[in-house]
């Protein structure tokens, strides 16, 4: 290992450490009475103001993974990477009209997954099961995919093999279990600090070094004319443009629909707090533009990606680039940033996964009668199990495989859609009805996605998102998004079935909520058992 | 449907929201952006102009926040 690697490293695991301890800090930041309840440990006491919130949805969305792989993305083929920005600009109006309500709705019944609220709304257990069993196998492989977040940045440092990365998930796996919800919302200020300064200095000062903006443009649009690719290019062509903005849109309709983003809303404590947040969260958005542009820094700085297994690994050109250019102390200041970017994603999002278990299946199918303290004893073994089960997803199995699984959860998170999202704004779908969808929305994306083969990288099946509509017939180059074409075989079954199910007068469930608690506030009362919160703390 | 209760009905209907159909739509109208000219800074429009529809987003979001803010001498925090 050279000086210059040593330096990162010493930086980095500095860092690393300065973070883990703050994590088993947390437990006793903003103290509970107990932390024995899913409530404080799995929502953080559904009590977070303005600006805890704002780190920790903005700590939870833009993960490590993003970090790297957008950039990435944006290195290969050009400007049909840079959808994640308005991708983050569609999403937070979307959430500000109708996300809301579910925490309106979740505040009077205590619900503390999205099933649970298609539970009680539709009447349907074996509904809210599909819904949970969705989400849950949407963000394991999106836990694992933080792995290679960091895996990337090690992988730059000079670091291999398999036990750092054993330990540093262990680390986060055992103050995840002891803290709950409360050490990712801690860590998540250090995440970001670091993340804005990099960003910061990385935009200008790497661009001073390369020559200027256009000239970081123009050497990306001369890589990508030299490349047989018909559709990469610092434009969108004819044939991407509609996949592009069905992917922006598609992507924030499922950005909330996941489990992680859900408990990250839930655990604001009143419905302006959420109101500010998206007016301010898009300032990440601008920096994950900017991160995008890495790309093109990193093709301009002549950066070539380190190889694996014969493969070139374009996830290392972001880390990379921070080798070439910045000073080692502040590479691993950089390379700091994007390992503890992974941690914060992935403790929310193995609390998500475990909730969804322990209040959807566990309770609901083992248990009955569970009590608040074995509901929070469940879902903090069970994310223990998660996060195993993510280490062992990437170690054991080819990282490729957590790839395709991710770009699958994103096609299938979306079919929840019509039960979780529309259902926060209409009760007309018959249960049944939602459920055909579902299974009709699953099979056509799982179909599609089996269908695109990816020249590049010499795969059949499962190589990326965009449809061609020349595999239906038609004559055409152009590209749709899988998970917008699924979304849209699903509304259709699921209103014709719906309208079949009204025709023939089946049983349908009980909405158990009321027009009303969909407006509910902070200090409102709230009508659920799991609801023991202090009313007179509130009054 | 339950009955319906005798406290005042609230909603959050208001023809602000319509406002937010801006920066819903607009960043997925890429035939408006998908040009080099012109440059800000070096940067071609389509960069550019994304970045500036976040500024939309923003812009858009605060307004109706503040516009439908059900109780505005509420405690801040």
């Amino acid at each position: 290992m050279s000086s210059r690697h040593l330096t990162e490293l010493i930086v980095f695991i500095v860092l690393f450490v300065l973070v883990s301890a703050l994590g088993f800090v947390a437990a006793r930041w903003r103290r509970p009475d107990s932390m024995h309840t899913l409530d404080e440990w799995g929502l953080g006491g559904r009590s977070f103001g303005s600006w805890i919130t704002w780190f920790l949805i903005g700590g939870d969305l833009y993960t490590a993974y993003t970090f790297v792989a957008v950039p990435a993305l944006v290195f290969g083929a050009g400007a049909a990477g840079f959808y994640a920005v308005p991708y983050t600009v569609v999403v937070y109006p979307l959430v500000f009209l109708v996300l809301i309500r579910l925490w309106s709705v979740s505040h009077v019944h205590g619900f503390v997954t999205p099933a649970d609220f298609v539970r009680a709304r539709f009447g349907s257990p074996l509904l809210a099961l599909l819904i949970a069993i969705t989400g849950i196998v949407a963000t394991m492989p999106y836990i694992a995919l933080q792995l290679v977040g960091i895996q990337a940045t090690l992988k730059a440092m000079g670091v291999t093999g398999h036990w750092p990365i054993v330990i540093a998930f262990a680390i986060l796996a055992a103050y995840t279990y002891q803290s709950g919800l409360r050490a990712p919302a801690l860590i998540a200020f250090i995440k970001d600090a670091l993340i804005y300064i990099v960003i910061i200095v990385a935009v200008l000062y790497i661009p001073h070094k390369l020559g200027g903006w256009g000239h970081i443009f123009g050497a990306a649009q001369t890589k990508f004319d030299k490349t047989p690719a018909p559709a990469d290019g610092t434009l969108l062509n004819a044939n991407n443009q509609l996949n592009y903005a069905m992917l922006a849109l598609g992507s924030a309709l499922a950005l909330f629909l996941y489990p992680h983003s859900v408990t990250g809303v839930l655990a604001s404590k009143n419905r302006n707090v959420i109101k500010r947040n998206m007016a301010a969260l898009p300032a990440y958005s601008f920096v994950l533009g900017l991160i995008a542009l890495l790309g093109y820094m990193a093709i301009a700085g002549g950066i070539k990606p380190l190889t694996s297994g014969g493969k070139p690994d374009s996830n290392t050109v972001v880390p990379l680039l921070f080798d070439h250019m910045f000073p080692s102390w502040f590479a691993g200041v950089a390379y700091a940033a994007v390992g503890i970017g992974a941690l914060v994603p992935a403790a929310i999002m193995s609390i998500a996964a475990a909730n969804l278990f322990t209040r959807n299946i566990y309770r609901e199918y083992f248990r009955r009668n569970a009590s608040e303290a074995e509901e929070a004893k469940v879902s903090k073994l069970v994310s223990l199990v998660v996060k195993v089960g993510a280490v062992a997803c990437i170690l054991l199995l080819d990282p490729q495989f957590s790839i395709d699984l991710q770009l699958i959860g994103g096609v299938i998170i979306l079919q929840t859609l019509p039960a979780v999202g529309l259902g926060l704004i209409t009760r007309w779908f018959h249960r049944g009805g939602l459920m055909a969808g579902w299974v009709a929305g699953l099979a056509t994306g799982l179909w599609m996605l089996y269908r695109i083969p990816n020249p590049a990288t010499h795969k059949a099946h499962f190589g990326g998102s965009a449809y061609p509509l020349s595999d239906l017939g038609f004559d055409s180059k152009v590209t749709v998004y899988v998970g917008m074409l699924a979304l849209l075989v699903n509304l259709v079954v699921a209103i014709v079935a719906t309208l079949v199910l009204k025709a023939v007068k089946a049983a349908d469930g009980v909405d158990a909520t009321r027009a009303d608690d969909y407006y509910a506030d902070e200090g409102d009362p709230r009508v659920a058992a799991g609801s023991r919160e202090i009313e007179a703390e509130l009054a | 449907m339950a009955e319906t209760t005798p406290r005042p009905r609230r909603g959050d209907r208001s023809p602000w929201n319509w406002l937010l159909v801006l920066p819903v739509v607009v960043p997925l109208l890429t035939f408006l952006f998908n040009k080099d000219k012109p440059r800000l800074a070096g940067f071609p429009f389509f960069y550019w102009a994304q970045f500036a529809f976040i500024i939309l987003g923003v812009a858009a979001t605060t307004v109706v926040y503040l516009m439908t803010r059900r109780d505005p001498g509420s405690k801040e925090d």
